[in-house]
């Protein structure tokens, strides 16, 4: 049966022209379309390889330390209030502090398949490019990061550890210099060396194949996760939160929980200094459809369909457009999508730190910070089990923290 | 009858305002007798110019007849300024260019070099819209008879409304559409809207486009009102280079081989800046693009005579 576009169906998307509904597809320069093609067949093909499975597996659990716990924290709940139960799937305990090494670890293995020895990728807040980076060196490839200047200001912590991991970080200076002009010169750097080099894309966004790949590769968050809460709790959770950037560590928790329709699914996007256009990042609360990196999804532009500029706290966050499989679970209603300030996200950072001794990424603060909102507002049903996707741990943020608790380091 | 059999318009109805348009061959230059499939497409007819799409292919028989090649200059709208960009691409029509590309200006113009990239963000900072956009075609067909061609990415086209879109491209004098971020596989929309219009979709053919995509690309252009295949010379972004790539003309006689069912005139673009480039090109294609190189002479050239320097280096890229 051919579902139409806005309801729900699971399991059913991508469709073979790499849509979910009426999003995503490939909407790039026919220069990459060989390749885009190239990279679908050899990823079908890799999944259907045993071998390369049980690789992949095996280096998730004795390389990254998969499968991460589903922790319980008590003294945060309290917090929430009205007898909720909150556990964090602690992707922050991942290698190299975030989720991102599970995208970079199955993308680099594919790479390694193809006979690809050129890495390039984007990066905004650093975290998969440190994740990217991390994986070549393991693998032996060249790496290439793109990051915009803005944030290799702000996340210069990051710029070292990919520096001494062996990749070349090249600044860009073009346009906002944040993650939506990385993603840019790393595309105009593919288009130019397309026939060697493999764009390991870092979230659930751009061209198909790339949204279902990601998914895939950050899906086993959720599996994990289903399972672990069936054990400890005997029972489904009944909300899931996670951050949404381009929305990979979001679809990773999210996809295999879809399928249960009382479990509700809550993306917070970032909501930055305020909700004027260019201060903020909450690109399915208020954009509206168009095409960005490849694909038809939610996008920040302006009446003359440019680009917005954006702004967030958390450079992870900080991007115009979202993954095509949020745009079709948001219009279809599966997730609904909300969002959160910097002053939030602050808020939930210095929250889970004091009470349960654990500093959250300020990406994934987001989550932490309109879950307690919502809590202190009584807005939380009583007695529910919630589980927040803790995407990365906060050390890369400690400048940006302190600056805004007006610290001098 | 020259090698070129011409289109045949056929009026359906009394008054009507759809022209069916009964194409034989649109192009046949290399294939000489050969004839194309018949197919046929509905136009809104309008204002009673014909089909905008067949002043390419004229444009491409009128220089064929010389046995010259058609020189194709990119400009960006609102490059340097709103006002010194008509006079530029006026400048560069006097100088005896015949088909125009208008650039459209993107916020993330990712198949641009530097140079483009610049030019698109200096229109943006000067107002360009897409309705500006349109304006500029306007005055430019109001003074001169170059065929126009917008370029751009697919952004702004979708929000502006693809309807909406090429009806005012129509209107304004211009003749076809280059969306350089829509392949074949997500054009059916726009090509929907541009057929309806009488306006050619140029597809662009790179180095690395299997044999079989570039017969589809042509398959759909000369199913349409009109138009050429834009061939892109190099695996990379627009912007000037020294030398031509060493294997620009096997691949070109691939792009004639591959597109035999479907023969179109062949414009190569990206990269070229002599005229010792453009002569060598044109030597085996039917025209020639030239952008980056353009964009750079009128930054150069801003404090003095922008539109005279653009009309000698036209006049200087014909001459070999
Ligand atoms: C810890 C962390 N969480 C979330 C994100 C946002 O990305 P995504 O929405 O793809 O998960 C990032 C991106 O850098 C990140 O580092």
């Amino acid at each position: 049966m051919q579902p139409t576009p806005n309801t729900y169906q699971h399991g059913f998307y991508p469709d073979e022209r790499g849509r979910f509904g009426d999003f995503g597809g490939k909407f790039v320069p026919e220069n990459l379309m060989a390749v885009l093609a190239e990279l679908e067949v050899a990823y079908k093909d890799a999944l259907q390889d045993p071998a390369f499975m049980a690789e992949l597996n095996q280096e998730l659990a004795s390389y990254v330390g998969r499968p991460t716990t589903l922790h319980y924290v008590p003294r945060f709940s309290e917090l929430v209030g009205n007898d909720v139960k909150v556990y964090l799937k602690r992707e922050d305990l991942a290698h190299t502090g975030a989720h991102k090494i599970n995208n970079a670890l199955g993308q680099g293995m594919l790479a390694k398949r193809m006979g690809k020895k050129r890495i390039i990728a984007e990066t905004g807040a650093g975290q998969h490019g440190v994740a990217t980076a991390t994986v070549c060196a393991k693998l032996g490839l060249d790496c290439i990061i793109y990051m915009g200047e803005v944030d290799i200001q702000r996340q210069s912590l990051n710029v070292f550890r990919m520096k001494l991991l062996g990749a070349e970080v090249r600044s860009v200076d073009s346009g906002t210099k944040t993650l939506k002009d990385a993603i840019n010169e790393a595309i105009r750097d593919w288009v130019t060396n397309v026939e060697t080099t493999f764009y390991l894309f870092g979230t659930a966004a751009g061209p198909a194949p790339y949204p279902r790949i990601v998914r895939d590769f950050q899906a086993v968050i959720g599996r994990e996760a289903r399972q672990q809460i069936m054990q400890q709790e005997g029972r489904m959770p009944d909300q899931i939160y996670a951050c949404v950037g381009g929305g990979s560590n979001a679809i990773g928790i999210f996809y295999p929980f879809a399928d249960a329709s009382d479990v509700e699914l809550i993306g917070v996007e970032a909501g930055g200094s305020s909700m004027e256009p260019g201060q903020h990042a909450s690109t399915l609360v208020v954009g509206r459809p168009g095409v960005l990196h490849g694909a038809m999804s939610y996008l920040l532009q302006n009446e003359d369909g440019q680009i917005m500029d954006t702004h967030s706290i958390s450079a992870g966050l900080d991007y115009p457009g979202v993954g095509p499989e949020h745009s079709y679970m948001k219009d279809s209603g599966r997730a609904s999508y909300v969002t959160a300030s910097d002053a939030t996200a602050l808020k939930g950072l210095e929250a889970l730190s004091r009470t349960e001794g654990i500093i959250p990424a300020l990406e994934s603060s987001h989550a932490i910070g309109y879950l307690l909102e919502q809590g202190e507002q009584g807005k939380i049903p009583a007695g529910s089990l919630i589980i927040i996707n803790l995407s990365g741990r906060g050390d890369k943020d400690m400048m940006t923290v302190a600056k805004a608790f007006n610290v001098n380091l | 009858m020259s090698i070129y059999s011409r289109d045949h318009l056929d009026k359906t109805g009394v008054g009507a305002r759809l022209l069916q348009v009964h194409q034989r061959s649109l192009w046949t230059v290399v294939a000489g007798e050969k004839t194309m499939e018949t197919s046929s497409i509905s136009v809104i007819e309008q204002d009673g110019h014909g089909v905008p799409a067949q002043k390419i292919t004229r444009a491409f028989e009128r220089a064929h007849a010389e046995k010259r090649g058609v020189l194709i200059p990119y400009f960006m709208c609102g490059y340097p300024g709103i006002k010194a960009s008509v006079d530029v691409i006026l400048a560069a029509a006097e100088g005896g260019a015949e088909i125009i590309e208008l650039g459209m200006p993107f916020s993330d113009p990712l198949a641009d070099g530097a140079t483009i990239q610049h030019a698109g963000h200096i229109a943006l900072e000067n107002g360009m819209s897409i309705q500006g956009c349109m304006e500029i075609a306007k005055q430019v067909s109001a003074r001169c008879d170059a065929t126009l061609l917008l370029m751009g990415y697919y952004n702004p086209v979708l929000s502006y409304g693809l309807e909406r879109f090429c009806a005012a491209a129509r209107a304004n004098g211009v003749s076809g559409l280059i969306i350089p971020d829509l392949p074949v596989e997500e054009a059916d929309p726009l090509q929907a809207a541009a057929y309806r219009h009488g306006l050619a979709l140029i597809f662009l053919v790179p180095p690395t486009a299997p044999d079989e995509r570039i017969a589809m690309a042509a398959q759909r252009t000369t199913a349409g009102p009109g138009g050429f295949i834009y061939c892109v010379s190099l695996s990379g972004v627009t912007g000037s280079r020294q030398e031509l790539p060493a294997h620009l003309q096997s691949f070109i006689a691939r792009i004639r081989a591959a597109t035999q069912e479907h023969p179109l005139p062949l414009a190569v673009g990206f990269g070229l800046s002599t005229p010792e480039h453009i002569a060598s090109v044109t030597s085996y294609a039917e025209g020639a693009v030239v952008g980056s190189a353009l964009v750079k002479l009128i930054e150069q050239h801003q404090a003095d005579d922008p539109a005279a320097a653009v009309k000698t280096y036209i006049q200087s890229l014909q001459k070999q």
